[in-house]
């Protein structure tokens, strides 16, 4: 009685009768352990209950719907491959696809380039709180905000555009209005908005690497070209690779920024995303099915853009143990 | 440390045998070309919020015959009065508030047990649930809008926020993840006397493990308020009513309805949406960037 907690009045019968039972102690396990099991599954209950509810009830849905036609008003009707046919076949469908991998290619190498220099000069200094303040401002701020700065600043006679002008001796380029400068607009502000995260990502990454082995080149006469391209880059290598990869993804993404800075997806859908368009077919024109096709096409870039950059990982990425 | 600084002066050209010089340049106030640098480029980086500012500080008369003209002149503040008469900006900091507040309060709870089951507790299936987990995380949310979209008008949540702060409650792979990876990070030891004496699992994640996770639930706040404050897509096409409206998707609507007329009146906007949040980042700067370092990724 004296041991046993009060909130286990069914213990205390197996308890007293403890002086006949020779394993009581593991009776008492026995029990914890299957309660012990229950707390588990009420533990992880809620997360579970939202991820079935609203992740994979409607990724489900979204595949079968990706073989329908729907408005969401008059009756579904099967259509097999067709939205798939259909899309991959729409013009709209390959600019948006082109229109998101190019954003992608120019957005993830400069802006990560970017991000590795200003974060190798970051490490050097011993105070570093203001820039980290100055870079980091845009990614607090919602894409939404950003793009009408970026909006205004684009135009024709806005600052940016002016400048440009002036300094280059041209006529001031209409960025959102000119299909061939619209995507590079959304570029520009996608890596001016997501600088400051990877810098203290990388940052903290230089800084995770022991001064031993930079200590250790050193010493072998290694200069800074050579600490930097052969100690600081492949140890940074791991952590580059994995915001190389959420860079693309998120890249691939992009929605904000187009429907915001180029109202919609600019002059003749020149920068229609993926994300747009299929935001546009479902929400635009309430064509659910092939809208959830148009998905479906995104869910398999993003497998196979994944695959691939694990598939290149073995040749770029290196491990301390490796380097050490 | 001390050798490290020695090396430095290497690296800005020109000064390459002489630290003594930089340090007296320093010793005057005259920064090394890096600092240089480096603060030209971190006013570029924030050019953009400092010309929203000047901008909104603008009379129509000056946008129109001088758009390139930085200072107001004269400094005409009725933007911002203006801009906050025409659509519901109270409102909406209210909404978005709220909703942040109650996302990231139920991701605490519901992210921290997952994560403290993950790490601790034995039960079966718990490594292929996590798998499952960690898969999802691979779907982009875009790819299930138009089915989730469908199963919140089933459900009676379109134009309600209820179809932005339940799901945001209850579904966060990454911050299970995350939530895991603090807990078995914590010493064993801590919880083993609690588990001997056979006290339930509840009271030891309550009064053993929920109080040393504090670093990591504070992560996870600021993780979580960043995406959940900037989100956009999912109000854009769950919500209809302006005085349900987000600050994002307000500041949208307002460029849809002033934005090819007076810029002045949508920097005006775009101010008052983003510099409380510009303030509560230099207040927590420190944390916000610990956080975003220590998560590896940004909230979105």
């Amino acid at each position: 009685m004296s041991t046993t907690l009060a909130e286990k009045p069914a213990r205390v019968k197996t308890r007293r009768s403890s002086a006949h039972d020779p394993f009581p102690e593991m009776r008492k396990e026995a029990g914890w352990r299957k309660r012990d099991r229950a707390w588990g599954y009420v533990f992880i209950g809620p997360q579970v209950i939202g991820m079935v509810l609203f992740v994979l009830i409607p990724f489900a849905a979204s595949l079968v719907l990706a073989f329908a036609e729907w408005d969401g008003l008059t009756d579904l009707t099967w259509v097999g491959f067709k939205n798939f046919t259909d899309q991959l076949a729409d013009p709209l469908l390959h600019k948006s696809i082109i229109n998101t991998l190019l954003l992608a290619l120019i957005t993830v190498p400069i802006g990560l380039g970017l991000a590795v220099v200003i974060a190798v000069a970051l490490e050097k200094l011993k105070t570093r709180t203001l820039y980290l303040i100055l870079f980091f401002a845009p990614v607090v701020t919602s894409t939404v905000a950003v793009a009408m700065i970026w909006q205004q600043m684009f135009r024709s006679d806005g600052i940016f555009s002016a400048t440009i002008a002036k300094i280059f001796g041209i006529t001031p380029p209409d960025w959102l209005g000119d299909p061939k400068l619209a995507l590079i607009a959304v570029a520009i502000v996608s890596i001016w908005s997501s600088l400051g995260l990877n810098v203290i990502i990388f940052l903290a990454g230089l800084q995770n690497i022991s001064p031993s082995i930079i200590e250790a080149a050193r010493i072998d006469g290694a200069g800074w070209w050579s600490l930097f391209t052969k100690i600081r880059l492949p140890l940074l290598s791991p952590i580059i690779f994995f915001s190389t990869i959420v860079a693309f993804i998120s890249s691939m993404q992009t929605f904000d920024t187009v429907f915001i800075l180029t109202q919609n997806a600019g002059p003749d859908n020149a920068t229609r995303t993926i994300v747009y368009h299929i935001y546009d077919l479902g929400f635009g024109r309430f064509q659910f099915g092939p809208s959830s096709a148009a998905a479906v096409i995104l869910l398999v870039m993003t497998l196979v853009i994944t695959a691939i950059q694990f598939g290149a990982q073995k040749k770029f990425v290196h491990y301390e143990d490796d380097a050490a | 440390m001390s050798t490290l600084n020695l090396e430095e002066t290497k690296v800005p050209a020109g000064t390459t045998a002489k630290p003594p010089l930089r340090e007296r340049l320093a010793a005057i106030g005259i920064p090394s070309t890096l600092h240089i640098v480096l603060l030209v480029a971190g006013i570029a980086m924030v050019f953009p919020f400092l010309w929203m500012i000047a901008t909104s500080l603008k009379g129509l008369p000056q946008l129109l015959q001088d758009p390139l003209s930085f200072w107001p002149d004269p400094w005409t503040w009725s933007n911002f009065t203006d801009a906050w008469k025409a659509v519901p900006f109270a409102q909406a900091y209210l909404n978005s508030l709220y909703i942040a507040v109650l996302s990231i309060l139920g991701t605490l709870v519901t992210a921290s047990m997952a994560g403290y089951a993950f790490a601790r507790i034995k039960f079966r299936g718990s490594k292929a649930i996590f798998i499952v987990f960690l898969a999802t995380q691979m779907i982009p949310a875009q790819v299930t809008l138009v089915p989730f979209y469908l199963l919140m008008s089933k459900m009676g949540w379109i134009d309600s926020h209820l179809a932005l702060i339940v799901p945001a409650m209850m579904v966060n792979p990454f911050a299970v993840f995350l939530m895991r990876q603090f807990v078995l990070a914590l010493p064993k030891e801590l919880e083993e006397a609690a588990v001997i004496d056979g006290a339930s699992r509840w009271r030891i994640f309550w009064s053993v493990i929920l109080p040393n996770l504090k670093p990591g639930l504070g992560v996870l706040v600021i993780i979580t308020a960043l995406s959940v404050w900037n989100s956009f897509l999912f109000p854009l096409v769950l919500l209809n009513s302006p005085e349900l409206y987000t600050v994002p998707l307000l500041l949208a609507s307002f460029t849809s309805q002033f934005g090819s007329v007076n810029y002045g009146l949508v920097m005006a906007a775009s101010s008052i949406a983003t510099i409380p949040i510009l303030i509560a980042f230099v207040i927590g700067q420190r944390r916000i960037l610990n956080s975003m370092a220590a998560s590896g990724l940004g909230g979105k």
